[in-house]
């Protein structure tokens, strides 16, 4: 078994996989839940200034059946006293020692109500802070969350008046509601950030009801714009977790955010430069208990693949992942259909004719047996075909001869 | 009101044979079809209909279209939800059977016809009038069908039924518990919607004649169907108690009194119709039911599943075997007479040929014959058109020996020549024999001097 052990910035925890500032971290009882089956670490839902809840609050996205690819929500900060919310993680703490527990910090642009509203929490004996540069809804209209998070400066300023009274490492959590989050990342660092965390919501309406045209969800016929997370937007974090950390003056560690549901997720998140991975979406869809598999899985992952410890797994891929301009143009794979396995639902070839470069030839045998096959001087080696087909590993695509990848995997 | 006390008073017989289906169900299955391009699934069904599309369209809430889609390929596509054999068709070129489990296509069907069929919808329109008259002899599925395609393409079509109720087998011949008559009675009533006239208890033959309908129509569609099952030809036939399997069926599907049957019930055949007595029977309570057949498991024309369920069912089978002789009080049926048989093949076909000296008896309260149905050859004659034991004679399109007389359906069914007697083979040749007329009728005025 290989070790799960990881530290972000001298924030230790048992593993990777942390809560995020969320629902399911909002109270004493559901942090010692989650601390009992097995989450290394609670980024504690923000404190703040107080403020009023709206009902309803979360919408979802829904795709074929699948519960839930996204959840859109409009909640705000804790709406429960700075004191009651203090008193339980300082219990939190007490039970759980050794587990990661973290502050997440909202507050005007004001260096003395920060530095006020630090020097109270740390008191808890918290293992860090994370500051809240993200919300992309109710707080940012009040100058919060991501007002802050959209305008660099602003983070560096803030993240400094944090730092003068920490005592603990702080993370800058990071708005992806912005051009490039490189440039925030940088300010973050900047400002003296000891890492950063990302994503956090992206800006969303989740649907309309098609009956009363109300927008989802609605507070009494009424909606707004929440922030949009879950298994849907995992690429778009991914991406900006990539790209921070390949970016030389983001130089801290990075906690991944965004549509992390499998250890799989996690693992994608860690090969390309997160420390710890926080999960919401799939907590509030399946419960805690979710994290058994993902510590599980991701024990038997670095075993396979003969890592002793999951610090060894960080960063793994980031150097696979470029600038476009440096991709190499004489690289070229083209499809191949295994018509052993092919159950001739012709999803492949309608897409390459439809969408792609017509490139499948529908062939009929003597005996009248049809046969879908790969015209390779056309194929461009796009993919499409590999992902529409439902039987897994049934298109491959190859490398030409000569453009098979000299380097050995990485990691 | 009669079927309504019936279904009331026995409840058995009309408990269909599938449940309701859930949303969660159906969105279940709607869901995990691949939306397959070319799919095989509407190659493999007789009527082509769009399976994809319509499943899709169950899977966006698109009910309505959905079942336009299916009712478009097939007017009778209610029916055929509850009676194809799915497995042999759709579902068995359904491409996740290897896999996976084939998309319950069947039951989509029925699900989305279902959803129309409680709904006050139009769901077609006659098309703009052309004219042309066409008189349906039969109004069956495959007449139903034809009549439908014939009304949409602006057709004045006649259907004339022998019986009170329109829909054929659909209507009197399959078990209530398989296809209630309702579902049957729906379809017909949307092909009457769009403008097409009934004369319903009217025999061609009889209470019309032929002439008259030559001479008051500018083409016939022959889709008659079939007649009684056939006599077996042996002693003690007539006695009470020796039944024709369509007649009970017909019973029992009305409501009206089929007599008592006892406990011990014997059906000669082996096809869907022997299986529907069987478990007719059955249901009726009788206590020993028991199939006679004289081949193997493996020579039966009933479709495996309606087997399967016969047997779930309590319907025994006895393989091997032909009745000899039936024996009586002079009134009722008490015994029946048997032989043992044995397979042999004579000139390429198998044969069942009688055994010597197996013969036994079992008692019976109640025989029911299901040998198949008798071919309705006078009609035929009446109208003139060349036959093949029996059958009408028919080109690609559906056209007789007649100019302007066409046929589709069972009067068709050339044992081992022309496709199988399937409701929803039924329903394709009254497309095609729809889209023969609609051409013949397009030239009607060029070419009637040389038809007459």
């Amino acid at each position: 078994m290989a070790d799960l052990v990881v530290n972000l910035a001298g924030i230790r925890s048992p593993n990777p996989f942390w809560l995020a500032s969320a629902p399911p971290t909002n109270s004493g009882y559901q942090g010692m839940h989650a601390f009992e089956a097995g989450w290394g670490g609670a980024v504690w839902k923000t404190l703040g200034d107080p403020i009023v809840n709206v009902s309803s609050r979360f919408g979802a996205l829904h795709i074929n059946g699948q519960r839930m690819i996204g959840i859109n929500n409009i909640e705000l900060i804790t709406d429960r006293p700075l004191e009651v919310n203090l008193k339980e993680m300082r219990e939190v703490k007490r039970q759980f020692p050794h587990h990661a527990l973290i502050a997440s910090l909202m507050m005007d642009c004001n260096r003395e109500r920060w530095h006020e509203l630090v020097k109270r929490v740390q008191d808890v004996g918290v293992d860090g802070f994370e500051l809240n540069f993200g919300c992309p809804h109710g707080m940012s209209e009040r100058g919060m969350g991501s007002a802050v998070g959209q305008v660099p400066d602003l983070v560096t300023m803030t993240t400094e008046w944090v730092v003068e009274v920490a005592e603990v490492p702080v993370i800058v959590k990071l708005t992806p509601n912005i051009t490039d989050i490189r440039y925030t990342a940088r300010a973050a660092v900047k400002g003296g950030a000891h890492a950063v965390s990302m994503i956090n919501t992206i800006n969303s309406l989740i649907g309309v009801d098609l009956e009363t045209g109300y927008p989802i969800p609605n507070v009494a016929g009424q909606g707004a714009h929440g922030g949009y997370c879950g298994p849907a937007v995992k690429p778009i974090a991914l991406n900006m977790v990539a790209e921070c950390a390949r970016d030389a003056s983001v130089s801290v560690p990075i906690s991944g955010i965004g549509g992390i549901a499998t250890w799989q997720d996690a693992a994608e998140f860690m090969r390309m430069g997160a420390t710890t991975v926080q999960v919401c979406t799939a907590v509030m869809h399946h419960g805690f208990r979710i994290v058994e598999d993902m510590i599980d899985g991701l024990n038997q992952y670095l075993d396979r693949h003969q890592m002793a410890s999951a610090m060894d797994l960080v960063g793994t891929s980031v150097a696979r992942f470029t600038d476009f301009g440096r991709l190499d143009l004489n690289y070229k794979v083209v499809a191949h259909i295994d018509e052993k396995q092919c159950i001739h639902c012709n999803k492949c070839y309608i897409a390459c004719e439809d969408a792609a470069h017509q490139c499948i030839l529908r062939m009929v045998d003597g005996d009248g047996s049809e046969r879908l096959v790969v015209d390779e001087t056309e194929c461009v080696g796009c993919n499409l075909c590999a992902m529409v087909c439902p039987v897994e590993d049934c298109i491959s695509m190859i490398p030409l001869e000569s453009h098979i990848i000299k380097t050995a995997h990485v990691g | 009101m009669r079927l309504a006390q019936a279904q009331e008073e026995n409840s058995a017989l009309h408990e269909t044979i599938y449940g309701e289906l859930t949303r969660m169900q159906v969105m279940r299955e709607a869901n995990r079809c691949l939306y397959c391009y070319d799919a095989p699934c509407v190659k493999a069904c007789p009527t082509h209909i769009d399976i994809p599309s319509f499943i899709r369209k169950i899977a966006t809430d698109n009910v309505l279209g959905s079942a336009r889609v299916i009712l478009q390929e097939n007017p009778v596509g209610a029916s055929c939800a509850r009676v194809c054999p799915t497995e042999d068709l759709c579902e068995g070129a359904c491409v996740l059977g290897e896999q996976d489990e084939p998309i319950h296509i069947g039951d989509l069907q029925r699900y989305a016809t279902d959803f129309v069929r409680a709904r006050d919808v139009e769901l077609f329109v006659p098309g703009a009038l052309t004219g042309m008259k066409v008189a349906v002899v039969g109004g069956g599925p495959a007449g139903l069908s034809a009549a439908r395609e014939l009304a949409v393409m602006g057709h004045d079509v006649t259907i004339y039924e022998a019986k009170a109720k329109l829909g054929g087998l659909c209507t009197y011949g399959i078990v209530p518990f398989r296809l209630p008559m309702d579902v049957a009675l729906w379809e017909a009533e949307q092909v009457v919607r769009l403008g097409v006239h009934v004369r319903r208890n009217t025999v061609v033959g009889k209470d019309v004649s032929v002439d008259e309908l030559l001479h008051s129509y500018h083409a016939i569609l022959l889709a008659y169907g079939l007649g009684k099952v056939p006599r077996l030809g042996l002693e003690g036939e007539d006695l009470a108690g020796v039944l024709d399997a369509i007649e009970f069926i017909e019973k029992v599907k009305t409501g009206e009194d089929a007599g008592q049957i006892g406990d011990k019930v014997a059906i000669i055949g082996a096809g869907n119709t022997a299986i529907d007595a069987a478990t007719s029977a059955k249901r009726l309570g009788a206590k020993e039911v028991t199939l006679f057949y004289r081949k193997t498991a493996r020579e039966m024309t009933a479709y495996p599943f309606e087997v399967e369920f016969a047997k779930q069912e309590g319907v025994q089978f006895r393989f091997q075997c032909t009745p000899l002789r039936f024996v009586g009080d002079g009134q009722r049926v008490q015994r029946m007479e048997l032989v043992e048989t044995e397979l042999k093949e004579v000139e390429g076909r198998l044969l069942a040929v009688p055994k010597p000296d197996s013969m036994f008896s079992v008692e019976v309260d109640t025989v029911i014959r299901a040998i198949g149905q008798t071919k309705l050859s006078e009609l035929a004659d009446l109208f003139g058109v060349s036959e093949h034991e029996g059958a009408i004679r028919v080109d690609n399109g559906c056209r007789t020996s007649h100019p302007k007389i066409f046929a589709a359906g069972d009067v068709t069914f050339d044992k081992g020549v022309a496709g199988e007697a399937m409701v929803v083979e039924a329903a394709e040749q009254g497309k095609i024999a729809a889209k023969s007329v609609d051409r013949f009728l397009a030239t009607y005025w060029e070419t009637q001097e040389q038809i007459f």
